[in-house]
């Protein structure tokens, strides 16, 4: 066996050589001082020794604590109550601030819920990256399916004999090749809050009785215009994928189904979903992974903002790694994300196998 | 000396796309360079937004060029991290430079700048008479009420878009620069100066807690457009009339005054502890790994002549940092219509923190007045920005600050 993969696949060897000395270099390599770089304190600069730390980096990333707020009473022992009959509670920093509590100390108030009288208040010692994460997977969520379903539609739509079809398969693919920062930058102007675009066109197609929307200063609308900008950008690279899926399918195979007297969705159904069951394969994982990547978008039209509703984590990652010359802390997100993409990717791989 | 000993020195500097600079700067250098035959400076510009990365970068690979110029705040964190070494020229060379033009860190001049930035409140003198407003001065600057009724009369006025643009969309160092003065104006600071150990008091305390309710209100009472606003409206928002007020720099002036005849430039309003803006624009340095300190201290000081400051001041509108320099100049000599910056400068400006630390802290209070623009709550917000810029120091040793 051994001879056969070292002898006659010589020249084999000799082409993949180059691929495989570059992914050492740039990608596995890298990836294992990610791993060893989260263990330590590392700096980007700074004069200071490194220091293992065992996995303080990943207990200040992930650590958790719920705290139980009791209401505000007064001295007979009554419930204070404001004005409008909400029940007043003790402001959370007393308790993360307080030199009674140190194993709170640093933390803040990722959400909160009202259990009876009391409020439990879920603290984190890092809200920004509990944000970050939550935030890339409704990204992922939300764009995944759609952007899937979208090109899966756009490629049926141009897989046709019509005259001219290149110029539709042109203008869907057009975004694809414009760089995502240029593009950015450009929808900036078209979600701007004053005289975008876009608002322009809702009060023109509403008469004047939509109210203008400052899409990317409103924290719960920052992320949903992300999510649109994004599917709109590479919907036409998947599509083209989706195609290259349809153009395998014989057409003897649609004869047939002609022949049989199949309705159009039935040779959708039982022809060309078959058909094309490793393309989706394919493009859910490249879209699911791509969807955890989100960066460039965010550098360049909310940095994280407002209010952390665009935080995500590979924006962390940088801002942390490069912004705040915390190697190490970047090193612990990246991991942490790498984690979670293997996962979710060996899970699809699961459930998409062949059975 | 043989034919060919004739020492290469490389200089980056972070202003790539920027021609008026660029041509100045390639002026001084073959000046310098046909001037005498023992050096050879050759330039590589980088654009400024990533040229700090590009340092950092060559620095890890030990690649660092010779001479280098470093915004005046990083220049300690340079210094402190190795990259710099103190300038092999005697101080008292530049004995009349404005104090924020000079480099200072642990008690060395480490980078010397050739001009000095400061902020100032754009307006236009008709706007002044039209609203009733007090035109303020130096001495009597607007108080914090004045400032107000100010932006709601431009506000009631209903002919602005805003009464006053904070140029919110720049995100970078902008925000320090140009908003960090406000909080100092109301007696706190990004961190406590006398240690420069904490931030707790300094970011959070008191008077930091009523610079963040006056910021909020800014945003909430719909004088200033937030975080989102048109990146171009830093350019040409004020020139437009879409502000009755503009938060800008001098480095604005020149291209202002060309376009809006009446234009003034207001010094900053007193919240209580006196006007203050920012200080401390790009300097140069000698990188600590350059084999040939005194050649580049021989290009730094050739090019810190008067005549160079004068150019780059009239080319790009920056304050010129020496008072001869300033007499050479189209808009700071006596009577000039920018002469006002450099008394600003002398009077108000303050450098930023001089720590090591700055880098990270100027990005957590950057964050911190972002959210609190956008509706945070203050006192939590500061309370947090304290912690991450306590938690920084202690992850650092306390940046060499004992």
């Amino acid at each position: 066996m051994a001879s056969k993969l070292t002898l006659s696949n010589r020249t084999g060897w000799t082409f993949a050589l180059p691929g495989f000395a570059l992914i050492v270099i740039f990608v596995i390599l890298p990836f294992f001082f990610a791993i060893g770089l989260s263990l330590t304190n590392q700096r980007l600069l700074s004069p200071n020794p490194t220091q293992f730390v065992g996995l303080e980096n990943y207990q200040q990333l992930l650590g958790l604590a719920a705290v139980t707020l009791e209401p505000e009473r007064d001295d007979a022992g009554e419930v204070v109550r404001n004005k409008a009959g909400e029940i007043q509670y003790p402001r959370l920093r007393k308790i993360t601030r307080s030199d009674d509590y140190p194993q709170y100390r640093g933390m803040r108030e990722w959400f909160r819920w009202q259990s009876g009288d009391n409020v439990m208040v879920v603290i984190a010692s890092d809200v920004v990256f509990m944000k970050a994460l939550v935030n890339t997977f409704l990204f992922v969520l939300a764009v995944a399916p759609v952007q899937a379903g979208l090109a899966l539609v756009l490629a049926l739509l141009i897989n046709q004999k019509l005259r001219g079809i290149n110029v539709f398969r042109a203008i869907y693919f057009m975004p694809v090749v414009v760089s995502i920062v240029v593009v950015s930058l450009l929808w900036r102007f078209i979600y701007d809050g004053q005289n975008g675009l876009l608002n322009s066109i809702l009060q023109g197609l509403t008469f004047g009785l939509f109210q203008p929307v400052d899409w990317l200063g409103n924290p719960s609308t920052a992320l949903p215009a992300i999510m649109a900008m994004s599917i709109w950008q590479a919907v036409g690279f998947h599509m083209v994928i989706w195609l290259a899926g349809l153009q395998t399918i014989s057409p003897t195979l649609y004869e047939a189904a002609a022949i049989e007297g199949a309705s159009k969705w039935q040779t959708f159904r039982y022809v060309t979903w078959p058909g094309l069951r490793n393309t989706a394969v394919l493009v859910l994982i490249v879209i699911t992974m791509q969807g955890f990547a989100l960066f460039a978008q965010i550098d360049v039209m909310t940095n994280g903002g407002p209010r952390d509703s665009t935080q995500t984590l590979v924006f962390q990652a940088v801002e942390r790694g490069y912004g705040k010359q915390d190697i190490s802390g970047g090193s612990t997100i990246s991991v942490i994300l790498f984690a979670i993409v293997l996962t979710i990717s060996l899970i699809q791989r699961w459930l998409t196998r062949e059975r | 000396m043989p034919a060919l000993a004739q020492p290469k020195l490389t200089m980056w500097y972070h202003g790539a796309g920027n021609e008026v600079e660029s041509q100045i700067l390639n002026q001084i250098i073959s000046d310098f360079n046909t001037s005498q035959s023992d050096w050879t400076v050759s330039i590589e510009s980088f654009p400024e937004k990533t040229y700090n990365d590009s340092i950092a970068a060559a620095a890890l690979a030990g690649n660092l060029p010779d001479i280098l110029d470093v915004d005046g705040p990083i220049m300690p964190n340079w210094a402190w991290a190795g990259y710099l070494q103190p300038l092999p020229i005697d101080e008292s060379e530049f004995a009349d430079f404005l104090p924020g033009t000079k480099g200072v860190w642990d008690g060395k001049l480490y980078s010397i700048g050739l001009w000095d930035a400061a902020v100032a409140l754009f307006a236009r003198q008709s706007t002044l008479k039209e609203l009733g407003l007090r035109t303020p001065t130096l001495d009597k600057p607007w108080s914090s009420e004045e400032f107000m009724a100010a932006l709601d009369a431009a506000k009631t006025s209903g002919k602005y878009e805003y009464a006053l643009d904070l140029g919110m969309n720049d995100q970078a160092e902008w925000y320090s620069y140009a908003f960090s003065p406000f909080l100092q104006s109301f007696g706190g600071d990004i961190v406590d100066r006398s240690t420069y150990r904490t931030a707790e008091g300094a970011l959070n305390g008191e008077a930091a807690q009523a610079f963040g309710k006056w910021w909020q209100s800014l945003f909430t009472g719909g004088y200033a457009p937030d975080t989102s606003e048109d990146p171009a409206d830093q350019q040409t928002g004020f020139i437009d009339g879409k502000f009755a007020f503009q938060w800008n720099g001098n480095w604005r002036a020149v291209e202002t005054m060309e376009a809006v005849d009446d234009v003034v430039f207001l010094p900053a309003p007193d919240f209580g502890a006196g006007s203050k803006i920012g200080a401390g624009s790009w300097q140069f340095g000698v990188s600590a790994k350059s084999k040939h300190p005194e050649g580049a201290a021989e290009f730094i000081k050739f090019a810190t002549q008067d005549k160079y400051l004068a150019a780059f001041s009239d080319g790009i509108g920056l304050i010129p940092p020496t008072p001869s320099a300033a007499q050479m100049t189209k808009n700071y000599k006596d009577g000039g219509t920018l002469a006002m910056f450099f008394d600003l400068s002398k009077a108000q400006a303050l450098v930023r923190p001089v720590t090591p630390g700055y880098v990270v802290q100027s990005k957590v209070f950057t964050k911190a007045v972002a959210d609190i623009a956008n509706g945070a709550d203050v006192a939590d917000t500061l309370d947090a920005a304290v912690d991450e810029i306590d938690a920084d120091i202690e992850n650092n040793d306390g940046y060499g600050h004992r």
